[in-house]
């Protein structure tokens, strides 16, 4: 039995070396004249978040492509910018294996995660290895929270935006009965209690809140509970995948309430699968519409020209690359340790805000805006800053 | 001499100590012997070579790796010893992690500042003896209204245990703020020995032991327990109870085997191993939430068992090793092969990745239906070219 | 009242699409004693086929009323073809190997086909094109469309319709024959291969059907869409007593109603303490149950020492 141990054993080594072989010398740097920087990006490009992980990529593959183009001087040598792309699954445990492959191609930074749940457990391998990480996406408060100095992101955390979305609903549009429903992720959660509270603390009554699941086809039974409350609106915790089905059956259960949504929701998608439904349904996002912003439209056209329409978080991917960089020309290096405090203190005019952080890596001043499904599209409705909402 | 080197120095000890106690047996004269020092000489050098090889992401990889040997041999108890079909294991490793992660991070003491001011933080060798004996509970309590259950409803039972016990992560932090539901426990700490945090750089005669490798010589050393242990369990009274009962249950409890305790033994012993290794899991990675307990982590590890080959130890390692690393090689050899072969990448990697992971699991299923490794008893079941009785998992049907 | 009457709607509309997802996995461990875990994949696969047909026939100008029933046939085509490939290349030669290895290639199959699809039809999600006027109806406060309504006509044709062939035909006196017992089946005379053959096929083409009605009434598809719906309608065949017709169509409104009753009700009845986060649990514990009083599921045979 001991040789079948054994065998396995040598047969586990065989295909580690095997793999030694095939790491070639690609990686190396290819002229001698040009500075290779490495810029890691992970998101998940497999499972149901697929196309939302495909989006973010191709947002930081256009900000790279632009910058090589553009050409980069950093410290007095021209720069040739690389991004490794690595697929985390939306799942914690490849999330640390992916960190840590990105730490060991030694990227100079990282573009990432997706998700709360993958960037948290990630966060640690980068602040070790020393390697700046900004989040395009994480909301969730403990993000920032942990207390790495490593740990950015480009996007208003679920206090910042539920705050918003809260106030709005009660004071803008006036809702006394809310309803609430979330999917139980890390980010429909708490970006629905960060509301609920907004909600409360605006006059607002929340008079039922139910769940669902991130891949749930059918909320019939969820929303006739809900309709048996009279809610005047009912907001909804999560992504776009469940959000248009559920505007839609909304509309079929002939329950009469407002549709209010976040960013996960804010997407074309939303449109697409809930119909005739998705009119007048409300969502936020961050940041100050991208057609207000300067360079916003061109951004928007060129992505949309080479990779179709923007999902959600490309912008903010754009932008999280490009306050790198922008960082690493300010500190005329690319090397995490000179550049980290360049990148703190960074102030950027980006496609989607004026990028600054505060000493968490938060956003500091960003805006938030409201939008409404109008004729079949988003347009945006009101702006508010969030830096009141930050600061509670 | 430090002290810290002399702790150290006192860690190879023991470790050197427990993997002979399992080695001893199969090693006993001297060109045995011989071969016990090199497997364990390599085994302490892996860390080192994959790093020097691979890069660190490698050994990080082993390092999970190591720990899906020890849920698969958890498992393998259930399924391979006893026969009893189980898609919800992963729920014991849930609970293990939980165990650590709630008595190792700050989380209780933000939830409940009255009652646990200050954390719990319990020391390692407290929490991991705690965290298997509470998922083994778990296992009686998942066995007990199962004993009558038999094959494919005994598998949608158990699945049905393991989404429970997700669903109760994920949602117990309301009305009392138990598990921080869907956003997990962050700010784990690390495990430490003998006051040594296994989670920093530790240079020991002058060599560098990054926390990755630090781990490595942990879970190798409880690995190394866990297959001691279901070394001697098969062998034992218990084990070939087990193994009566797995092949006909009517015929066990006739010759007067106590097929229900010794099925919830099964269980428990199963669910202890899998505790344990999710208290390690929640101290390597730090951060627990209860997307990592899935259903398809429980398939996962039902593959490599079965793969591997039920029943059979190195079988079963085997497997858990190929499984684990099968879709980090892909990860890593996808580009460049097709780069090679096409001069440019075709498709996606990540979507050929999980197909040709899809597709291995098809091939090597054909090739080798009892597994990679199958175990002897296995083979001359096979061997013996006869349908054997209906009950049992490891049939032929028909 | 009105309340109850639409959970009641809803409970048996969703019910009545696991009940068709159900038969297909009843009908295939009837006869193998295999969980056909690739099963939801092929509904996937149904949807999907359906889905890309119709929107590439209506972009070439052709009227729904033939579109339709044109992109159907292809559907079911082609899910046939994709069960017959499954079963040949995954199943028939694990015929008599171990039992758990058949499982193995089984998820093998689902994680390639999710992936294939992925690869085909891309990682968004596609909308389902509305074709027809979907009129709600209205009765005691509740609504229905016409959409649920065919769902569940169709559920309980379908189940006819296979209790016909299974109880009535030459065809079911083989699978039984097969079932009861495959060497005995095979020396007088049944051709084994072909009878399975033809019931994976028969439980492909119900899953293209059911693909479509999924589709439909969500207004959806998605490369990922058949691993929960596989999963569900796993849960509901086994409750019903799996191997059993009625016993799918059985378990399948029934956890239908559980969900949509528990979703509704758990937490009025609870106290506020568990709300529709437990919904899956409380269907679960229902489950568990069951099995515990009848160990075959509600209408499972008493065929007590067969796994």
């Amino acid at each position: 039995m001991i040789s079948h141990f054994a065998r396995s054993l040598s047969l586990a080594a065989a295909t580690l070396m095997l793999l030694g072989c095939g790491k070639s010398a690609t990686t190396e740097q290819n002229a001698s004249a040009d500075l290779v920087v490495r810029i890691g990006a992970s998101a998940p490009l497999t499972g149901p978040q697929a196309h939302l992980g495909k989006d973010n990529e191709n947002g930081a593959r256009m900000a790279i492509d632009d910058a090589n183009a553009r050409g980069i001087d950093i410290g007095g040598r021209k720069v040739h910018f690389e991004l490794i792309s690595e697929d985390d699954q939306a799942d914690p445990k490849s999330a640390t294996i992916v960190a840590q492959k990105l730490a060991d191609d030694k990227v100079s930074g990282v573009i990432g995660h997706m998700n709360s749940g993958t960037s948290i457990p990630a966060e640690k391998i980068y602040s070790d290895n020393g390697i700046p990480q900004i989040s395009p996406s994480a909301t969730a408060v403990a993000y920032t929270a942990q207390g790495f100095k490593t740990a950015f992101r480009v996007m208003a955390n679920d206090a910042q935006q539920g705050h918003v979305l809260g106030e709005y609903a009660a004071k803008n549009l006036g809702a006394k009965n809310i309803a609430v429903i979330d999917d139980r992720t890390a980010y429909g959660q708490g970006l629905a209690d960060e509301f609920i509270k907004a909600a409360q603390a605006n006059g607002a009554q929340i008079v039922a809140h139910e769940y669902t699941n991130d891949k749930a086809m059918d909320f019939t039974a969820v929303l006739t509970a809900v309709k048996s409350k009279k809610p005047d609106l009912l907001f909804y915790g999560g992504m776009d995948a469940q959000g248009g089905p559920m505007a839609k059956q909304l509309k079929a259960l002939q329950l009469d309430a407002k549709f209010m949504t976040g960013d996960g929701s804010k997407t074309p998608e939303f449109i697409k699968l809930a119909g005739a439904a998705a009119e007048g349904a409300y969502a936020s996002l961050p940041g100050v519409p991208l057609d207000k912003m300067p360079g916003g439209k061109a951004f928007s056209g060129r992505f949309v020209a080479k990779y179709g329409p923007i999902q959600l978080y490309a912008p903010y991917c754009y932008d999280a690359v490009n306050v790198m960089i922008a960082a690493m020309q300010k500190a005329g290096s690319a090397d995490p340790e000179k550049y980290l405090a360049a990148l703190a203190n960074i102030s950027y005019d980006g496609v989607t805000a004026r990028i600054q952080f505060d000493a968490k890596g938060d956003l500091k001043g960003g805006a938030i805006t409201v939008y409404q499904v109008q004729h079949g599209t988003w347009q945006p409705l009101y702006t508010m800053a969030a830096n009141s909402a930050a600061a509670h | 001499m430090s002290r810290r080197s002399l702790c150290g120095s006192l860690r190879f000890g023991l470790l050197a100590t427990l993997l002979r106690g399992f080695f001893v047996m199969q090693f006993s004269d001297k060109r045995n012997r011989l071969k016990f020092w090199l497997v364990l000489a390599a085994l302490l050098l892996l860390p080192f070579i994959t790093d020097a090889l691979l890069g660190r992401s490698w050994v990080r990889i082993v390092d999970f790796a190591m720990l899906y040997i020890m849920l698969a041999l958890g498992l393998n108890i259930v399924v391979g010893y006893a026969g009893l079909l189980d898609l919800g294991y992963i729920a014991f490793f849930a609970v293990g992690a939980y165990c650590y992660a709630l008595t190792g991070s700050p989380h209780l003491a933000l939830a409940f500042p009255m009652m646990f001011p200050a954390g719990v933080h319990l020391p390692f060798w407290i929490v991991l003896p705690m965290a298997a004996l509470v998922a083994g509970g778990f296992g009686v309590l998942l066995g007990a209204p199962t004993l009558r259950l038999r094959g494919d409803y005994l598998a949608i039972v158990t699945l049905g245990f393991g989404e429970i016990i997700r669903i109760f992560l994920n949602n117990l932090d309301a009305p009392v703020n138990l598990t921080n539901g869907p956003q997990g426990i962050s700010r784990i700490d690390p495990v430490s020995v003998a006051g040594v945090s296994l989670n920093s750089t530790q240079h020991i005669f002058g060599i560098v032991f990054p926390a990755v490798h630090l781990y490595f010589y942990l879970f190798l050393a409880f690995t190394a327990l866990v297959v001691f242990v279901s070394r001697r369990l098969e062998r034992s009274r218990i084990g070939r109870a087990w193994m009566a009962i797995r092949e006909d249950e009517v015929a066990a409890s006739a010759m007067g085997i106590d097929t229900r305790n010794l099925k919830l033994l099964a269980f428990a012993m199963g669910a202890m191993s899998g505790g344990a290794s999710g208290a390690l899991f929640a101290g390597f990675q730090g951060f627990v939430s209860p997307e990592s307990f899935s259903l398809m982590e429980s398939v996962m590890v039902l593959c490599m068992v079965v793969l591997g080959g039920m029943g059979n130890i190195a079988g079963v390692i085997f497997g858990a090793i190929l499984l684990a690393l099968l879709p980090e090689v892909l990860r890593h050899i996808v580009v460049p092969a097709q780069q090679a072969l096409f001069g440019r990448t075709l498709v996606d990697p990540e979507s050929l990745r999980m197909l040709l992971f899809g597709t291995a699991l098809i091939v090597m299923m054909l090739y080798r239906p009892a597994g990679l490794l199958p175990s002897r008893v296995r083979r001359r079941e096979l061997g013996a070219d006869e349908p054997a009785a209906e009950t049992s998992v490891y049939d032929a049907t028909h | 009242m009105e309340i109850l009457l639409q959970q009641i709607i809803n409970g048996l509309v969703q019910g009545s699409i696991y009940a068709l997802v159900a038969l297909g996995y009843t009908m295939v461990y009837g006869i193998l004693g295999l969980i056909n875990f690739a099963h939801g994949e092929v509904v996937m696969v149904g949807a999907m086929l359906v889905l890309s047909s119709l929107t590439a026939m209506l972009g070439w100008g052709v009227p729904p009323v033939l579109a339709l029933p044109i992109s159907v046939m292809l559907a079911i085509t082609g899910c046939m073809a994709l069960g017959y490939g499954i079963e040949r290349i995954a199943y028939r030669p694990l015929r008599h190997a171990p039992r758990l290895a058949p499982l193995i290639t089984a998820i093998g199959v689902s994680i390639v086909l999710q992936n294939l699809a992925m690869m085909i039809w891309g990682r968004d999600y596609h909308s389902f094109p509305q074709l027809f006027a979907n009129t709600t109806h209205s009765f005691g406060g509740a609504v229905i469309n016409d959409i649920q309504i065919i769902i569940f006509v169709m559920a309980v044709a379908i189940m006819a319709g296979l209790m016909v062939v299974v109880h009535h035909t030459r065809l079911g006196r083989a699978m039984r024959a097969i079932a009861e017992n495959q060497h005995a089946a095979q020396l007088m005379g049944v051709d084994v291969n072909r009878v399975i053959s033809i019931t994976f096929m028969l439980g492909s083409a119900m899953a293209a059907v059911a693909g479509l009605m999924v589709s439909a009434n969500y207004g959806l598809a998605h490369y990922y869409m058949g691993f929960l719906l596989g999963l569900k309608a796993f849960t509901a065949a086994v409750l019903g007593g799996i191997g059993n017709l009625r016993g799918a169509m059985l378990g399948g409104l029934l956890l239908g109603l559980i969900e949509s009753l528990g979703a509704g009700y758990i937490g009025d009845l609870s106290g506020g303490f568990f709300g529709s986060n437990y919904q899956d649990v409380f269907a679960f514990l229902v489950l568990i149950a069951v099995l515990v009083f009848r160990p075959s599921g509600l209408l499972g045979e008493r065929l007590a020492e067969r796994a």
